[in-house]
């Protein structure tokens, strides 16, 4: 007992040291190790070398020199919540988690501490209703947005007409994985078509039983809401079964560079949705030069220009806009959490900025305000082409089918509210 | 002087049989316990009972219960995980079904579920032994995740599949939820702690621990000797769930507020609460919580050596602590097999032959 006592007094020591330079601090909750680190990694570079390059050529946002708290999640909930207890003292403006799991955990407590989160295209979709999730921002699309992206994608293939067809969603056995099933069971009985359940149990590595199903029933497509390893054996399975590519659709979480690299040509013609146009856009030249040839790059720089590379990025120029946002509303450039949170729920993506920003068509315009913290909830469609190693948009941005989404929402959002005694308000 | 018998006369038998016998001992106990009750709970702040003790004490309670088992009993179980979760559902359901119960009853009873359904998957421990028990453990194990994430029932059909803690009080303050203050939360675990460790030293004193022993040394010899191995084992495994169950419960209430079973209590957690056990010292009390301590506080004193103080990048130091923790269950298992325990037993023999050792 002494030893220990001896330790916690020695860790109390090293803990204690604080910050106090005057700085706009980013925690960034990443994982690049365990059976989701080839997809974390590339993320969590995109996210921390935007920053870099606003800190290299702007000085910062507004004069303010952004420093970026990295801690390691192995994308597991404990982890998860064990960092944002290590980094909520530091006066962090917002955190992005990156993990559907890790969200949930961390809704409770950022509207307790008054931390606003932002979980771009994941985590928990009745958070887009900003009146009972006030500290939680989904924007720009929710998962049950991306269900109905997919399913309006294969209605416009079809001639507006599914009934008949049999889709099979196989996913993720986990919070994340489950989040469109109440989305898609509502389109099925919308639009007629049979809704297949597949779970695959995290981190997916076998799901041969899974995949015999499939090769049985012959479903018309294959929606995946999958992450990390199991999108590569997904990929690979689905060519040994000889299942067809381009009826085989990922989200957004299932479509980027590891994932289908590893089944080399058999992946050919495989699609996923995505909530940003692959191209190579300007900004990314000025990343490789002034912060990966800097020597600054969070990672190699191998990344730069993937998939989750450009989504990471994304998400980082989301969170410097807000930081702008919330600097101009509060009329000094330090901000404090509260007010980063009004800067994101006044945002407003406009492509001329994202022009003005060198990533012209990056993703779709969008505002948020206090009824609504998802913004539009557009994606498109892509594919994958093996020969050249490229994702090549098919379509342009695809509307989801509001009407069936909001009832939903708000139907969630009222249970929520209810379980914990929310009175729904705009702060 | 430090750690003698001499002088401390014992003159009823009640002093002759305490826990502690050697006067040193029982101070060291005293103080540890006076300075977890008096003094943590008002410097305590959120990252300290979030990251570091809230968690230590959770799984000494899951330790201690595997001890028992494995340790005492020499029951191999690989169901841990999988008895959490039982503890963390049962308390799910007792805390929204009867919400004006106290939550302390709740976390209590749910530690008598778990005892239930580990008794029954404790009864192939009559015919297998070793190895084959650790399989149909194991088994326990996976049939309890994919039953909680199967059945809507248990997680009360909530889309998303996962369970959240309502918020509950003792006493007027909140114990579970998301306003509950760091201190609030640190007691009612240091409490639950407190009570188990107490009646576990004592079980494993008593004849009840006893017949355990001698069970796990070998077992035909103990039934020639009069030792029931039906009650013996089932007991042993009954003792062990509610433990854990406890631990379940308090894990899923109080520390996380929410989790998903498949992550939260998935084979990962068995192995960890195992290695707690055979790196504290497997039947020892103290072990249990040598062992808890260890393994929770490794990380965190890497990272904070690692990331704060070294500048490596998280990824490194998280690859570099898989590899220390290999290397040390390596390490005890060939070199102290009996873990922290054995090494603090081993220095208090040496103080007590101080400064004469033969």
């Amino acid at each position: 007992m002494t030893m220990k006592t001896l330790a916690t007094a020695a860790l109390a020591g090293l803990l204690a040291s604080g910050p106090a330079l005057a700085e706009l601090v980013i925690p960034d909750l990443s994982y690049r190790t365990g059976p989701y680190g080839a997809n974390g990694t590339p993320f969590s570079d995109g996210y921390q070398d935007y920053f870099a390059l606003l800190n290299a050529r702007d000085g910062g946002i507004g004069g303010e020199t952004i420093r970026i708290n990295e801690c390691e999640t192995a994308y597991n909930t404990e982890k998860g919540v064990e960092c944002y207890e290590a980094t909520k003292g530091d006066a962090p403006l917002v955190y992005q988690p990156l993990s559907t799991g890790i969200t949930y955990q961390l809704i409770p407590k950022v509207a307790a501490d008054q931390i606003p989160m932002h979980t771009l295209g994941y985590g928990r979709t009745s958070a887009a209703a900003g009146e009972t999730f006030p500290w939680v921002f989904n924007y720009p699309a929710t998962y049950w947005d991306a269900a109905s992206v997919a399913v309006n994608y294969l209605l416009s293939e079809n001639g507006d007409d599914l009934s008949g067809k049999t889709i099979a969603l196989i996913y993720h056995n986990s919070a994340y994985g489950k989040e469109p099933i109440r989305t898609l069971e509502e389109l099925s009985e919308k639009h007629g078509f049979t809704l297949t359940q597949l779970p695959v149990d995290p981190p997916g590595q076998e799901q041969k039983s899974q995949w015999l199903q499939i090769r049985r029933d012959r479903p018309d497509y294959v929606i995946m809401w999958g992450w990390g390893v199991q999108n590569q054996v997904a990929i690979q399975e689905a060519a040994n079964v000889g299942y067809p590519m381009d009826q085989f659709i990922g989200n957004w979480w299932a479509g980027a560079e590891p994932d289908v690299m590893a089944a080399g040509m058999a992946a050919d013609g495989y699609k996923s949705l995505n909530m940003n146009r692959i191209q190579n856009y300007p900004v990314l030249d000025e990343i490789r030069a002034q912060v990966i040839d800097a020597g600054n790059g969070a990672g190699d720089g191998s990344n730069v220009g993937t998939v989750l590379y450009i989504r990471g990025m994304y998400t980082a120029m989301l969170a410097a806009e807000a930081i702008a946002k919330a600097q101009e509303l509060a009329g000094s450039p330090q901000i404090t959490a509260a007010q980063m949170r009004d800067g994101m729920e006044a945002l407003e993506i406009t492509n001329a900025r994202m022009a003005e920003l060198g990533m012209e068509g990056i993703g779709p315009e969008f505002t948020v305000s206090c009824e609504n913290h998802s913004g539009s909830g557009e994606g498109l469609v892509q594919q994958w082409n093996a020969a050249e190693q490229v994702w090549v948009p098919l379509t342009d941005f695809i509307a989801p089918d509001k009407s069936v989404i909001d009832p939903l929402i708000a139907e969630d959002a009222a249970a929520y509210a209810a379980e914990n005694g929310i009175t729904p308000g705009c702060l | 002087m430090l750690y003698r018998e001499a002088g401390d006369f014992k003159t009823t038998y009640a002093a002759d049989s305490q826990t502690f016998p050697i006067r040193s001992d029982r101070w060291r106990y005293f103080a540890v316990l006076a300075i977890a009750w008096g003094v943590i709970p008002f410097v305590i702040d959120d990252y300290w009972a979030n990251a570091i003790l809230v968690p230590f004490l959770i799984y000494s309670i899951a330790a201690i219960g595997l001890n028992i088992l494995t340790g005492y009993c020499g029951q191999v179980s690989l169901g841990t995980g999988g008895f959490m979760a039982v503890g963390a559902y049962s308390v799910y359901k007792l805390m929204t079904m009867f919400p004006e119960v106290s939550i302390v009853v709740h976390v209590i009873l749910a530690g008598g579920i778990t005892a239930l359904v580990g008794t029954a998957f404790g009864l192939p421990s009559l015919r297998i032994k070793g190895f084959y028990l650790a399989v149909a453990t194991l088994a326990a194990q996976f049939f309890l995740v994919w039953l909680f994430n199967k059945v809507g029932w248990f997680y009360n059909y909530s889309a998303s599949g996962q369970i959240s803690a309502p918020e509950r009080f003792v006493a007027g303050v909140a114990v579970t939820g998301a306003n509950t203050a760091p201190w609030a939360q640190y007691l009612i675990c240091l409490a639950f702690v407190t009570v188990c460790a107490i009646v576990a030293r004592n079980l494993t004193r008593g004849s009840v621990g006893r017949k355990w022993m001698a069970i796990r040394d070998m077992d035909i010899a103990a039934e020639i000797i009069g030792v029931n191995p039906l009650t013996a084992k089932l007991s042993a495994f009954a003792v062990s769930s509610f433990f854990i169950g406890i631990s379940g419960a308090l894990f899923f209430a109080v520390y996380l507020g929410a989790v998903e079973v498949g992550e939260a209590f998935g084979i990962q957690k068995s192995f960890l609460v195992l290695f707690m056990c055979i790196i504290g010292g497997l039947g020892s009390i103290f072990g249990s919580f040598a062992g808890a301590a260890f393994l929770v506080l490794l990380p965190v004193a890497l990272k904070v050596l690692g990331v704060d103080l070294l500048g490596w990048p998280s990824s490194t130091v998280a690859h570099l602590q898989l590899v220390a923790v290999g290397a040390l269950i390596m390490f005890f298992l060939i070199k102290e097999p009996h873990g922290l325990a054995q090494l603090w037993r081993v220095t208090k023999e040496k103080l007590r032959l101080w400064p004469f050792p033969y």
